[in-house]
């Protein structure tokens, strides 16, 4: 039950963390990466779930793998995403206060 | 109708909008009119599903023929029958306005033309699986194919404003499944199924539960835009293409909705406390007194009708206060089923008018549409016919739907819920009569020259007409709803003495 309960802490932690960087974060591609933290760490939850019997138990291995092709697609489609983000707006972030500035020509030099 | 009964007709409402899909990609040029046979074969599809719901009862299809728990069934009571029938009118109606809207020569079109098609019959797909399955897990994954494909079609409009939205919607959408998934995952733990017709009669108590009911919860609602989490979905409906706004606003918010009921009306009415539908419903009341203050002061006028959405939004939630764990609960109920349908219709018809308006229009603020009723006649009839169900007036599906929901907050001794309900119709007549007194504003000399096509303007009317049309024939789909329905009661309740 220890390792059990490691496992499915450890989840609760990654997802607690991914969902830290996911708000503080303004960097797309640190948002994006903070988002499959987050799946991680329900992944994780779910396969300490399975392990709690001595057999594990299959049906929680089949979600994850499905969440793990779903996460995969939708990572390839977010990244896609934000390379046009970044090609339309000069900008890898979601700061509109900062777009709209620079659109009307009184924008700041965007950093780095 | 013969043989009715005996068709098996819960595999085609997926099977069919999935083949259209891929289709429509690989035959790239002939996409339109793949998508518009597509669309007439699954809109057929989806009302004769609820024609056999209403006269056969509840349907089950055992995929493979494995069953639950080892299969994934799909099954159609009558909350899913009409989610799949509304799918199919606003479907129907979007795919001929679409086959229009993307019609031109220049190469931004023609990019996005290719593209729609199977976009929008795949995120078709996924709405009606959405709609019929009946395994939690299979939810997920069409929750998933939903929220990509949706995300897509707003990015085909390609401004930086799109982008930054869909950006914003695909990160929103993504962190709403993944709490799903969690909590789906916990419940797996509680009860040992994923069915949820067995999750329903298992017991669920204790923390797991909670805290899986929890997990979804939060999910659903972020991904509903429920106020305060609202803040993704103006951007991503107010700069998306036409068609795709209306089938956001009309049809993808309803699909995290209705899973949201499918959990707390089926699943687990004994977790839900005094607490959760308080609190459901003064986010509720929320969300419809801010939607329409910042529908009123909106500058755009596809902001206007995508803050409409948000306040609508709102009305729905007071279906758990007003029907969930109360005895007789059928009337609201009832109204929260008849103001999705209504809303769905009038929305979508707004929408589509919005794109055919701001095509003429100056520029895309509300004071743009200056004059544009001597130009689009048709188009500001069915804007306003679309505005006159929001409101609720009579005898339109609006009405109907708000007069179930202040009945039963009268009868059920809840009145403090009818003045949300009063106080957001007047809000939806200010901002809707604020984008009407621009339009009918004379401008001197001739109307501004535009193009008009008459498949747009119709398909956007005729949307507004079943709008409409949904407060004479409200009494049959209420008598559909009563299909393997989770609460009881009469249409309309007696106030208790």
């Amino acid at each position: 039950m220890s390792a059990v309960l490691a496992y499915g802490l450890a989840g609760a932690a990654l997802i607690a963390i991914g969902l830290y960087a996911l708000i503080v974060r303004r960097h797309l591609l640190r948002k994006i990466l903070a988002m499959n933290v987050v799946g991680n760490g329900v992944f994780l939850v779910l396969v300490a779930l399975a392990k709690r019997s001595a057999v594990p138990d299959p049906v929680p291995h089949a979600m994850v793998l499905t969440g793990i092709v779903v996460a995969v697609s939708a990572t390839a489609l977010a990244l896609a995403l934000a390379v046009r983000v970044r090609d339309a707006t000069g900008q890898a972030t979601l700061d509109e206060r900062r777009g709209t500035a620079a659109e009307a020509g009184r924008g700041r030099d965007a950093p780095g | 109708m013969i043989g009715l009964a005996d068709l098996a007709l819960l595999p085609w409402v997926v099977a069919l909008p999935l083949g259209g899909a891929v289709l429509s990609f690989v035959l790239r040029t002939r996409a339109p009119f793949v998508g518009l046979v597509t669309a007439l074969a699954t809109a057929a599809a989806g009302l004769l599903l609820a024609a056999q719901v209403l006269a056969a009862g509840v349907q089950r299809h055992l995929v493979g023929g494995w069953g639950a728990p080892l299969g994934i069934d799909l099954q159609a009571d009558g909350l899913s029958a009409l989610m799949v029938a509304m799918t199919a009118v606003v479907g129907l109606g979007v795919s001929v306005y679409g086959s229009a809207y993307f019609a031109g020569g220049n190469e931004d079109t023609a990019h996005q033309r290719a593209y729609f098609w199977p976009l929008w019959l795949l995120l078709w797909t996924a709405l009606n699986a959405l709609f019929v399955t009946a395994d939690a897990f299979n939810a997920y994954v069409t929750l998933e194919l939903l929220g990509l494909s949706a995300v897509a079609l707003v990015a085909l409009a390609a401004t930086p404003a799109a982008l930054t939205g869909a950006m914003r919607y695909l990160l929103v959408g993504l962190l709403g499944s993944l709490l799903y998934l969690l909590g789906v995952g916990l419940l797996y733990g509680a009860a040992a199924t994923l069915d949820l017709q067995q999750l329903a009669q298992a017991p669920l108590s204790g923390r797991v539960a909670a805290v899986a009911l929890a997990a979804i919860t939060a999910g659903l609602v972020l991904k509903t835009a429920l106020f305060p989490f609202h803040f993704w979905l103006p951007p991503a409906h107010a700069s998306a293409p036409a068609p795709v706004s209306a089938v956001l606003s009309a049809l993808v918010v309803k699909a995290s909705f209705y899973l949201l009921l499918r959990f707390w009306f089926f699943v687990a009415p004994e977790l839900a406390s005094a607490v959760l539908t308080t609190g459901l419903g003064l986010l509720g009341a929320a969300a419809v007194l801010w939607g329409g203050l910042r529908a009123l002061t909106a500058e755009r006028l596809k902001l206007v009708v995508a803050y409409s959405t948000v306040a609508q939004i709102g009305y729905l939630f007071l279906v758990f206060p007003l029907g969930l764990g109360q005895p007789e609960g059928f009337t609201a109920w009832g109204g929260a089923a008849l103001l999705v349908l209504a809303h769905a219709t009038a929305k979508a018809a707004m929408f589509l008018s919005a794109g055919v308006i701001l095509k003429a229009a100056a520029h895309d603020g509300v004071s743009g549409i200056d004059g544009t009723a001597q130009a689009l006649p048709v188009t500001i009839f069915a804007f306003a016919l679309a505005g006159v169900s929001l409101i609720g007036l009579p005898p339109t599906g609006g009405f109907a739907a708000k007069w179930l929901l202040l009945n039963s907050a009268l009868a059920s001794g809840q009145w403090w819920w009818a003045l949300v309900l009063i106080a957001g119709s007047l809000l939806a007549a200010a901002y809707t009569f604020r984008v009407l007194a621009h339009a009918f504003t004379r401008l001197p000399g001739d109307p501004p020259p535009c193009v008009r096509s008459r498949r747009l303007e119709w398909s956007a009317l005729a949307l507004a007409a079943t709008a409409l049309a949904l407060g004479f024939v409200a009494t049959d789909v209420l008598e559909l709803l009563r299909v393997g329905a989770p609460v009881q009661g009469p249409v309309l309740m007696e106030r208790a003495p």
